[in-house]
């Protein structure tokens, strides 16, 4: 294509090809400046290997953190005596009314998974028991404890939320004074996961920024290096777009590496930690395994990898490679 | 092929480069434009090839002005304007050939047809058996005569070549001269800066001057001898024009 003179042409526009060959043409294209940019990082490999751990690592910190959270909340979905609920039953109520209400609340077998009466005499023996108050309990004339109905709901029921609404259908009952439910740890615990999920966020975003910044220098310090290559290209009739290319390719490789990298060191920190998380297991007679490092988390990684990448060598290209013009 | 029409250039900072420069080259017309150094020699030749604009005036190339060039446009006027340069811009990490085939593999030429006229190019500046070095290998006018290859080899209508002959003996300068004529007779307009004023006297070809950012000669009065105009410009070391061997003279 020639702005100031009709007729002339390069061969390379006069030759009729073909629509799909055009884009097969470009395609290889795209592959070979890619592959060029590959080559241009494997020259200088000192330099192209701290680049990459330095984003490997900025990937990894919230990739494991992440994946802490995931398992966190795995193992804590897995604790069923959390929401247990306790009725305490009206003072007075014959052993009869009592049994009666066992049936009752057993039969929502929708809800329930388990129910069982505890006596009033039966909880004395255990106070004494437990507390080491069994000489001054000699002195009342009466048992003042009341009989307990201890619930184990279905695990769908063990949220802190549909836990609450549960409870407060089972305090409808006739006879029952009160109930409790032992959910103020497991709130607790609830607000410090999240509260770690928020940290994760914000250390994701974080190290998210610093990896979009340093590609985008390490981008900008290549171009700047290359000032003469560009401003010859330049010269010679190079598009903008033509220079960008291979600059573009090279944020590419350095997502694409450095995710990999990441993926890599998180696999294992992972088995790292999973001999102590086995040990920790066995302690409470249970068995766990570190979860969610599959191919698709490699996928993630390496997509937000990826992205980070491209936009880095977007922001540094379409900033310097304007600048430098032939003098 | 080339027009100025009242071009002047101030440099940011107020320098003025170029005042009220008309010219006309006309197509196939091979011309040298010669004058001090910081006369506007080079300013005039960044203004053909879009390296700078101009403040005031239009420059024209083959009918259309410059000033409707759109910054997007640049990089396509360039390429029907083969460049050299007295600092011959190669790039020094890469081959002859590489140098040689950049302008091709920029406008997207197939491998084929770049290994054709690379070596066609090369060959018609003697240097097809350097292909595979590096220009670091290659002698001063060797490297200047790759400059000239990678310029021509996507045939561009226009050469402008500025101190192409800076660093290279009188001889090497001939040759580079008369590979400029081979491309001239080809039909190739050809617009050389210089103030090597022997071979300019030697060549017989159109010769401008400008002095001070200001056209003195266009070199289209034959009473006039540019040489006159520019008599403090010579060498004293060089031997007086009238005693030049009748052999370079046309």
């Amino acid at each position: 294509m020639s702005l100031l003179f009709n007729g002339r042409t390069g061969d390379n526009t006069t030759r009729r090809v073909g629509f799909f060959q055009r884009v097969f043409m470009g395609g290889i294209n795209h592959l070979r400046q890619a592959l060029a940019s590959l080559g241009e990082l494997w020259r200088s490999p000192l330099a192209t290997f701290m680049t990459i751990g330095v984003l490997g690592l900025s990937i990894t910190l919230p990739s494991t953190l992440y994946l802490m959270v995931k398992n966190t909340e795995k193992v804590t979905a897995g604790w069923e005596q959390a929401g247990e609920i306790s009725l305490y039953l009206q003072s007075g109520t014959t052993e009869q009314q009592a049994n009666q209400l066992l049936l009752a609340v057993s039969s929502m077998t929708s809800k329930i998974d388990s129910a069982r009466l505890i006596a009033p005499d039966i909880a004395l023996e255990e106070f004494e028991a437990l507390s080491g108050l069994g000489d001054s309990l000699a002195y009342l004339d009466k048992n003042p404890l009341p009989y307990v109905l201890l619930i184990t709901p279905k695990p769908q029921y063990l949220q802190p939320e549909s836990a609450k609404r549960l409870l407060q259908e089972l305090e409808q009952q006739s006879v029952v004074d009160f109930g409790k439910l032992d959910i103020e740890w497991l709130e607790k615990l609830y607000a410090i996961v999240s509260i770690a999920k928020d940290i994760v966020w914000i250390v994701a975003i974080l190290l998210c920024v610093s990896v979009v910044l340093i590609i985008g220098n390490t981008i900008r310090l290549n171009i700047l290096s290359q000032r003469e290559e560009i401003a010859v290209m330049k010269l010679v009739g190079a598009t903008d777009n033509f220079i960008r290319f291979p600059f573009l390719y090279t944020g590419f490789w350095y997502g694409f590496l450095g995710g990999l990298l990441a993926w890599m060191l998180v696999a294992f920190l992972l088995w790292w930690i999973q001999s102590g998380v086995e040990n920790l297991a066995g302690l409470y007679q249970a068995e766990f395994t570190i979860s969610g490092l599959d191919m698709q988390a490699l996928g993630v990684i390496l997509l937000i990898s990826i992205s980070l990448g491209l936009i880095g060598s977007l922001i540094s290209v379409q900033k310097h490679i304007k600048e430098i013009e032939p003098s | 092929m080339i027009k100025f029409d009242r071009v002047s250039k101030t440099y940011l900072g107020g320098q003025q480069a170029l005042q009220q420069v008309d010219f006309h080259i006309e197509p196939g017309e091979m011309a040298f434009l010669t004058g001090h150094s910081g006369a506007g020699k080079s300013t005039i030749l960044k203004l053909i090839s879009l390296m700078a604009r101009p403040s005031v005036g239009n420059v024209l190339i083959n009918g259309h002005n410059l000033n409707d060039i759109k910054l997007s446009q640049v990089p396509y006027i360039r390429r029907d304007i083969g460049m050299i340069f007295q600092s011959h811009q190669l790039l020094m990490d890469k081959t002859v050939f590489d140098n040689v085939a950049l302008p091709l593999v920029i406008e997207g030429y197939s491998r084929k047809q770049i290994q054709k006229r690379v070596s066609a190019a090369l060959d018609m500046v003697g240097l097809l058996h350097k292909i595979q070095q590096l220009p670091q290998a290659l002698s001063g006018g060797e490297q200047q005569r790759v400059g000239i290859a990678r310029a021509v080899v996507n045939r561009p209508p226009l050469l402008l070549a500025d101190e192409p002959t800076g660093n290279l003996d009188p001889k090497l300068s001939m040759e580079i001269m008369r590979l400029f004529e081979d491309f001239n007779q080809a039909g190739v307009c050809v617009f050389v800066a210089t103030h090597d004023l022997g071979l300019i006297a030697r060549m017989k070809y159109r010769t401008l001057t400008i002095k001070q950012g200001r056209m003195i000669d266009d070199g289209l009065n034959d009473q006039n001898d540019p040489l006159s105009t520019l008599s403090d410009l010579h060498d004293p070391n060089l031997p007086p024009m009238t005693k030049l061997p009748p052999k370079y003279t046309l």
